[in-house]
């Protein structure tokens, strides 16, 4: 009998190893603090080992079920970086939350396996199964303040809508697999080129319903609806969390899917996803305006991003994946970085995530401002961030694939959003404060925030070598 | 001209690296940091000079030129030179930034720190801007800018401040990114952001009928141009002083820098096409902005709407597309920069002393400050355009190209002259002369670091004035080269105004 190579699987296999072993240890450590450094530890090993992999030995296996590229590498990387920043801005607060248990490391883990397997899937069942892994994992994370209604309230939305999406996801693959009797992505998409089976309106179904369900993970609009609520009451850190890992997910298996099996039927697809982009640009950026909850308003500003990321699906070009891959690293780090900035706010009897919160704020914390400053910038889009570089990319692949008039519109809607990044500026810096908050800084949470501020800034300074670094990936796929 | 060092890379990046060291020093220190910032605006403004000295003035090429590639995989570097267009708002915003430190020394108290770093990067990326080859580059600079300028108005300004900082912001963004869609189709065309090479190009008559106005959306809300001017007022008021003198003195600039550099060379058939518009719409502002200064009780409102006014008379240069018109508009940017910088830092030392800017509080001054009213004489009238200033010349110029390019339009701009003789006037009459009001009796008048801050800008006055050519000199030949790619101006107008240029000399 002949084994599978499983060399490439190697970095899922040692994860999820190793959050099974940080779910035992659960028993036996009191310290917990031990335990997350244990989960980095493994996740580290796991990181190392896809170095290892990528390096020397072949790029698939089960029968190219499971494909370990260069374009599932760049994902996996995002991943890995959500991870940690995610663990960093996470100690302090749990402790505060009284909430630092180590399910949380290992449900951390098992989330983001399931991302790294949803990028590298070659086949529609292996996509499902790693979406089902990110999702239950991120349905208990979102409720693990169990004390808290709003935490709970959100753990219920995201499982039902979640639920019903993957149910959706489920729907369109079974209709492909009648269709052409395969659900390998690549083997679907010489089919599709070859035969009649274009112009079949199941075919367009599924496509749709495709889009409804990716749509979802990525919180595109009409399909963001549980994102305001989920993001306000999941814990701060499983928000930061939340807003990265599964969007960049959404977009990788929306790269291989869309643009590798459902190739030959690129005009529906983006007949559906322009409106959708449009749409959700607009919801995410207009409704921002009216939060007063930061945590809110921040979800409306993720829902906004990802209208711009599926700006470079919609070019349909290996530039505009190259772009939304792109868009997706800057973001991970301007959002949570971002995030890490709500989170020092929330301290022992402070909620710490109301807008007025930040009143004066420049005044009694002059650094923690000036993070902030540097995330809002970059979020809305302003040289020499690279919020900016992300957009531009994205702007040039779209504008270079025909579709002018869509950055025109990008472009509005990014200029109606800097009207309330900005208010967060004029908060810290334009008003007085009532009180002094107290910010619950740790060495954890500054090493994460340097890391990102100096991310966001090199980005914007010396985007070239990301810029290659993200073509060379996207010319994998 | 062989300098050792890359020397606009240096008056770029010595402010903005000068504003980081400031991050480092202690914000109890508050002098260090003002003198620190006082040294590094005086450095820059040393470091700059070769430019007006070393400048070779028998060619339109790019001098001092640098260029490093940047991103390779978009053909962006980073591309710098000056031209004789470009080389004087270089130095007129290193010398305005020195200008602006020395103003704010006592009128800024709270987040002293913050502030010089806001200025210090202001003072590189709008020199950036003035430098820049590349197109990428120069809307990096363009919209970097926009940062610390948000935070100098938000921040330090007047009672309305919030209000005037995101309208500002929110006006030239909205400006801004549809150019930025506009570059991109253009690269998208000639695939180079390279400045030079993209003016070289030739684009469809369509595609230049279209960039034109994206590229108008961004040049003329920082102009401002007439009808996109109205956050300009809020903005120049509501300002801390040396805000409003940034604003006036170099920000505004940009626009009109944009449509000499951008809009003309690379759509010279959409251009022609528009004159009409253009010289109309500069027209309206001439007028509006002046009659509106003239109904004004807040004095920097005053100052700002004539800003709107004279900035009419640079696009009326601008777009009558011959010599005079064009020199004359560039001449009149920089006097405007002077005079109105000098002018809005006159206000900034009576309000330090009295808090007010309204006219009505005012009043007889002239008795308890006799050598500030010397002063703010001399640019009210250098405001006005009286002969032997520098306002003369370069409304000489402008009106003289506009009579060339369309009599009515000259004819229209020359009844703008008038009204601003009216409103400064008028206002000089109702703060200096009359009662004293007692408000003001007892008022010390301007100490020496005052008199220090304004002297260099009188000095330019008069030597503008006197001897326009060491500064007109400069522009000559970039000037006929842009202009021989458009070409405008029937040959019967140019006589005329050849004619009355004889007549005049």
């Amino acid at each position: 009998m002949q084994y599978p190579d499983i060399n490439p699987v190697l970095p899922e296999i040692i994860l999820i190893a190793a959050a099974l072993l940080v779910l035992m240890l659960e028993l036996f450590i009191k310290r917990k603090e031990t335990i997350g450094f244990i989960a980095l530890i493994g996740v580290g090993l796991s990181m190392c080992s896809m170095f290892y992999v990528k390096g020397v030995v072949g790029q698939e296996t089960f029968g190219g079920m499971f494909i370990s590229d260069g374009y599932s590498a760049f994902f996996k990387i995002i991943f890995y970086l959500n991870f940690y920043l995610t663990v960093l801005i996470s100690l302090k607060y749990l402790k505060i939350e009284r909430a630092l248990r180590g399910e949380y490391f290992g449900l951390l883990m098992f989330a983001t396996a399931g991302m790294m397997i949803m990028a590298s899937a070659g086949d529609l069942i292996v996509l499902y199964l790693g979406l089902e892994l990110m999702a239950l994992s991120t349905y208990i994370l979102a409720g693990f303040l169990r004390h808290k209604k709003k935490s709970n309230e959100a753990a219920v939305k995201y499982f039902l809508l979640g639920g019903f999406s993957s149910a959706i996801l489920l729907y369109g693959i079974s209709m492909i697999y009648g269709l052409t009797g395969t659900t390998d992505i690549r083997h679907l998409a010489g089919l599709l080129a070859g035969g009649g089976i274009k112009s079949s309106p199941v075919l367009l179904l599924s496509v749709a319903l495709f889009v409804v369900a990716f749509g979802y993970k990525v919180a595109a609009a009409p399909f963001h609806m549980w994102a305001p609520d989920v993001y306000e009451g999941a814990p701060t850190s499983i928000t930061a969390f939340m807003s990265v890992g599964p969007k960049a997910a959404g977009f990788a298996v929306m790269g291989r899917v869309f643009l590798i099996g459902l190739a030959s039927v690129r005009i529906e697809w983006t007949t559906i996803l322009i409106p959708v982009a449009i749409l959700t640009m607009a919801v995410g950026n207009i409704i921002a305006i009216s939060q007063t909850n930061i945590k809110r308003m921040l979800a409306y500003s993720s829902i906004a991003h990802a209208g711009y990321a599926i700006l470079g699906i919609i070019a349909g070009t290996q530039e505009g994946m190259a772009a939304t891959m792109n868009y997706m690293l800057i973001y991970a780090f301007m959002n949570i970085g971002a995030f890490a900035v709500v989170i020092m706010l929330k301290s022992e009897g402070l909620e710490g995530d109301n807008l007025s919160d930040y009143e004066g704020l420049a005044k009694t914390h002059p650094v923690a401002s000036a993070l902030m400053l540097v995330f809002m910038f970059s979020l809305t889009g302003i040289p020499p961030t690279g919020g900016f570089m992300g957009k531009f990319y994205l702007l040039m692949s779209i504008v270079n694939a025909g579709y002018a008039w869509l950055a025109v519109v990008a472009v509005a809607f990014s200029a109606i959003s800097a009207y309330f990044y900005l208010r967060v500026v004029m908060y810290m810096y334009m008003k007085e404060s009532k009180e002094t908050p107290v910010l619950s800084v740790s060495p954890a949470i500054g090493l994460a925030l340097i890391i990102t501020v100096a991310m966001v800034i090199a980005m914007g300074i010396l985007p070239a070598r990301f810029i290659d670094f993200a073509g060379a990936a996207s010319a994998a796929l | 001209m062989e300098i050792g060092y890359p020397i606009l890379s240096a008056v770029i990046f010595v402010p903005v690296i000068g504003g980081l060291v400031l991050l480092l020093v202690n914000r109890a220190n508050e002098s260090i940091i003002k003198w620190g910032a006082l040294l590094v605006t005086i450095v820059t403004f040393v470091i700059s000079l070769p430019l007006f000295t070393d400048f070779d003035k028998t060619t339109y090429l790019m001098q001092f030129q640098e260029k490093h590639a940047w991103i390779p995989s978009w053909n962006i570097n980073y591309f710098l030179g000056v031209d004789g267009i470009s080389v004087f708002f270089v130095l007129l915003s290193t010398l305005i930034s020195i200008l602006c430190v020395l103003i704010s020394w006592n009128a800024i108290k709270d987040k002293v720190k913050e502030f010089y770093i806001a200025l210090l990067i202001t003072e590189g990326a709008m020199i950036g801007v003035f430098c820049s080859l590349d197109f990428f580059l120069f809307y990096l600079f363009w919209e970097a800018m926009l940062i610390p300028m948000y935070l100098i108005i938000g921040v330090w300004g007047g009672p309305r401040r919030l209000y005037a900082a995101i309208k500002f912001f929110l006006y030239t963004l909205v400006g801004s990114v549809l150019m930025l869609v506009g570059i991109i189709v253009l690269y998208n065309h000639a695939h180079t952001f390279n400045i030079l090479e993209l003016a070289n190009h030739t684009y469809p008559y369509k595609l230049q009928m279209i960039l034109f106005w994206a590229f108008f959306a961004a040049f003329a809300v920082k102009v401002p141009m007439f009808p996109l001017h109205t956050w300009l007022p809020d903005a120049h008021t509501e300002a801390p002083t040396a805000g409003s003198v940034i604003l006036a003195a170099i920000l505004i600039k940009m626009g009109a820098y944009g449509f000499l550099r951008f809009s003309i060379p690379m759509f010279p058939d959409a251009t022609k096409a528009m004159i009409p518009v253009m010289l109309g719409l500069s027209v309206v502002a001439i007028i509006y902005g002046g009659l509106i200064c003239l109904v004004q009780t807040d004095m920097k409102r005053l100052i700002a709407y004539s800003s709107v006014s004279h900035m009419g008379f640079v696009t009326l240069g601008i777009f009558a597309l011959n010599s005079y018109g064009v020199e004359g508009g560039i001449l009149q940017m920089i006097n405007h920069g002077i005079v109105t910088g000098a002018l809005f830092l006159c206000i900034g030392i009576i309000y330090d002393r009295t808090h007010s800017r309204e006219i009505s509080d005012y009043g007889g001054l002239a008795t308890p400050l006799p050598v500030y009213a010397g002063f703010f004489m001399v640019f009210t009238l250098a405001t006005i355009g009286l002969p032997g200033m520098n306002g003369f010349v370069g409304e000489f110029l402008i009106i003289l190209g506009g009579f060339a390019a369309s009599r009515i339009v000259g004819v229209l701009a020359a009844t703008g002259v008038v009204i601003s003789a009216g409103y400064m006037l008028w206002l000089y009459q109702r703060v200096f002369f009359m009662n004293v009001n007692e408000k003001v009796a007892g008022l010390k008048d301007m100490d020496a670091r005052e008199v220090l801050t304004l002297l260099p800008l009188l000095a330019l006055v008069f030597w503008i004035g006197v001897y326009p050519d060491s500064f007109l000199g400069f522009m000559h030949v970039s000037v006929s080269h842009l202009l021989e790619k458009i070409n405008s101006g029937g040959p019967a107008d140019m006589n005329v105004a050849q004619a009355i240029i004889h007549m005049v000399k």
